[in-house]
């Protein structure tokens, strides 16, 4: 790729061009497609970017009781951190309660965010495997999937989170 | 270092967590001086990284946590001068603790709906044009208190959960076209280096208009705690999108609705729905001199000053009452006024030693008038916990002592 001189961007800018912006200042690299792909762990709402792997609630459930349960409680409820379990009515109660099963408007983020960011003090360490397994158990426990549903890339984005449709544009 | 006169001085105490002594006091009138008129000794000797004076105690305010790695600190706004907040006191909330970043090691990745992906070392962002720019920092559940009537007793309580720093870095428009912006590209992910890899979506619009990567705060380098070696910065936007540690950004067609998009920062409203992409911080005002804690020593002149803030532009009117409300004086704003910054207010009063009630409020280029606790519950309800930006009211007894009270 051609890159201009950083000198022939500034006869540009003296001349009050337009086309400064598409202007390049050659500084920076390419970044391979490997080094993009070890990073690029986003998981949107649409959850395209899944990885390989499976779980159920079943097996979610070991998962959940040694690493999640000194946290969020026996069965999602009760303990010091966020409450998991709960359905959209309860956003009416005052205060309302807030959970995966009352508020979250996609399965798949919860997959996004349970992979990067749990457990709290290990964030990072769970298999997809583990994560799928979990997942489904949290929505198990929100009477969302079944015990025995198999969670993977395709039918993880098939789950359809009740609050779904509760979030509305800023309108200020 | 005599006193210059004998009229009243006031100075700041020292106690802030223990909650602030206040003080004006007296001059001795005409005395024998207590201490030589000259030192009769030499100084501390010259040193590689200053120090502030041993008599000065102000700190940010830390609540016990169970997980003080995602918890929050906050700025002591009645110890600091004009619209600058100090680094070493600009609040803090994380969500996976401060992660040691290596400046030698570090990239940021821009990736997605780019023509080419590219990274950039730290010395790359270095090379390019830079700006350097006063912004506030606010989370948006800053103030979260003060939707219930009581309210914090401190302006660091209260408040304390926003700063203001001049930042130094790169637009992040330059970077974003270093990599070609492709046609649908109309959002941006950023994400940061620390362990939980916190992410928010932003859109392109705001990233182009006025995103930067800054790398340089208050004339030095970012504080690991604000996001070393570089963060984003989007003026006016709520603190969370202020992405630290930044590492990567990705160009997509649409918001990816995050946990901290979704589950955290939105505004559930009475009906059980929710505005999300609530970024923008509406206007707000605090008196923090005198504010809640302090004691006033006697009656006489007093200067009450405060700051104001606008995530939609410059704040152009700031007035405060001294009789609960009844009138409004123009306070005097501090120039040069910035956009999306903490603008100084002050007003000269002479308080007659009775009891009152002292509150702030102000406007901002776009009209934006602050409104009192009833206003705002008219409009968002009271189920949001974010985005408070009430009339605050300070309380001012007999004795001098300063307490909240309802606006």
């Amino acid at each position: 790729m051609l890159k201009p001189s950083l000198l022939s961007v500034s006869i540009l800018l003296g001349l009050g061009a337009a086309v400064v912006s598409a202007q390049s200042y050659g500084v920076g690299r390419s970044a391979s497609a490997e080094e993009v792909a070890a990073w690029d762990v986003t998981i949107g709402p649409e959850g395209h970017e899944l990885p390989e792997g499976s779980g159920t609630a079943k097996d979610g459930a070991q998962v959940y009781e040694v690493r999640c349960k000194e946290c969020h409680g026996e069965e999602g409820v009760g303990g010091d951190h966020a409450a998991l379990i709960g359905n959209p009515a309860q956003l009416k109660e005052t205060p309302p309660v807030k959970t995966v099963g009352s508020y979250w408007p996609y399965a798949t983020t919860l997959f996004d965010y349970t992979r990067r960011a749990m457990p709290f003090e290990e964030p990072g360490t769970l298999t997809a495997d583990q994560v799928y397994a979990v997942t489904a158990y949290v929505l198990y426990l929100n009477g969302l999937v079944g015990e025995d549903d198999v969670l993977d890339r395709e039918s993880l984005p098939q789950v359809v989170m009740p609050n779904r449709e509760g979030f509305v544009r800023d309108p200020r | 270092m005599k006193p210059r006169d004998a009229t009243r001085r006031s100075f700041l105490g020292t106690g802030a967590l223990a909650g602030a002594a206040w003080t004006a006091c007296t001059a001795p009138e005409a005395e024998a001086p207590a201490e030589p008129d000259q030192p009769s000794s030499l100084g501390t000797p010259v040193s590689r990284y200053g120090q502030r004076s041993p008599y000065e105690k102000a700190a940010r305010g830390v609540r016990e946590s169970q997980t003080p790695e995602a918890a929050s600190s906050r700025t002591p706004l009645d110890q600091t001068y004009g619209i600058i907040t100090p680094s070493a006191l600009h609040f803090e909330r994380h969500h996976a603790g401060v992660p040691e970043v290596d400046p030698a090691t570090h990239k940021l990745l821009i990736h997605g709906l780019v023509d080419r992906p590219m990274a950039f070392s730290v010395d790359d962002i270095k090379r390019l044009p830079s700006v350097s720019r006063v912004h506030f920092v606010e989370c948006s559940g800053n103030s979260g208190g003060e939707w219930s009537p009581a309210g914090a007793p401190t302006v660091a309580l209260s408040h304390g959960l926003a700063s203001c720093s001049e930042w130094t870095g790169v637009p992040l428009r330059i970077l974003l076209e270093e990599a070609g912006i492709q046609p649908e590209a109309k959002w941006i992910l950023a994400e940061g280096a620390d362990a939980c890899l916190m992410q928010r979506s932003a859109t392109l619009e705001k990233a182009l208009e006025e995103g930067l990567v800054a790398y340089g705060q208050n004339g030095e380098a970012i504080r690991p705690e604000q996001g070393y070696p570089m963060r984003l910065i989007l003026p006016g936007w709520e603190g969370n999108t202020n992405v630290k540690w930044l590492r990567r950004i990705k160009l997509t067609a649409g918001p990816q609705y995050v946990k901290d998009e979704t589950s955290k920062y939105t505004e559930l409203m009475e009906d059980g729905t929710a505005w999300i992409f609530t970024f923008e911080m509406d206007a707000k005002s605090v008196i923090t001199a005198p504010s809640g804690g302090h004691t006033i020593d006697g009656p006489g002149f007093l200067e009450i000053s405060g700051l104001a803030w606008s995530g939609r532009g410059k704040i152009t009117q700031a007035e405060v009452s001294t009789d609960a409300g009844q009138t409004w004086a123009e306070a005097e704003l501090q120039t040069p006024v910035y956009s999306k910054a903490f603008t100084r207010f002050r007003l000269p009063w002479e308080w007659d030693g009775s009891e009152t009630v002292l509150l702030s409020r102000c406007r901002d280029e776009s009209g934006y008038l602050q409104p009192g606790r009833a206003e705002l519950i008219e409009e968002r309800g009271r189920k949001s916990a974010y985005h408070c930006n009430r009339i605050k009211a300070w309380r001012i007894a007999a004795d001098g002592s300063v307490t909240n009270a309802e606006a």
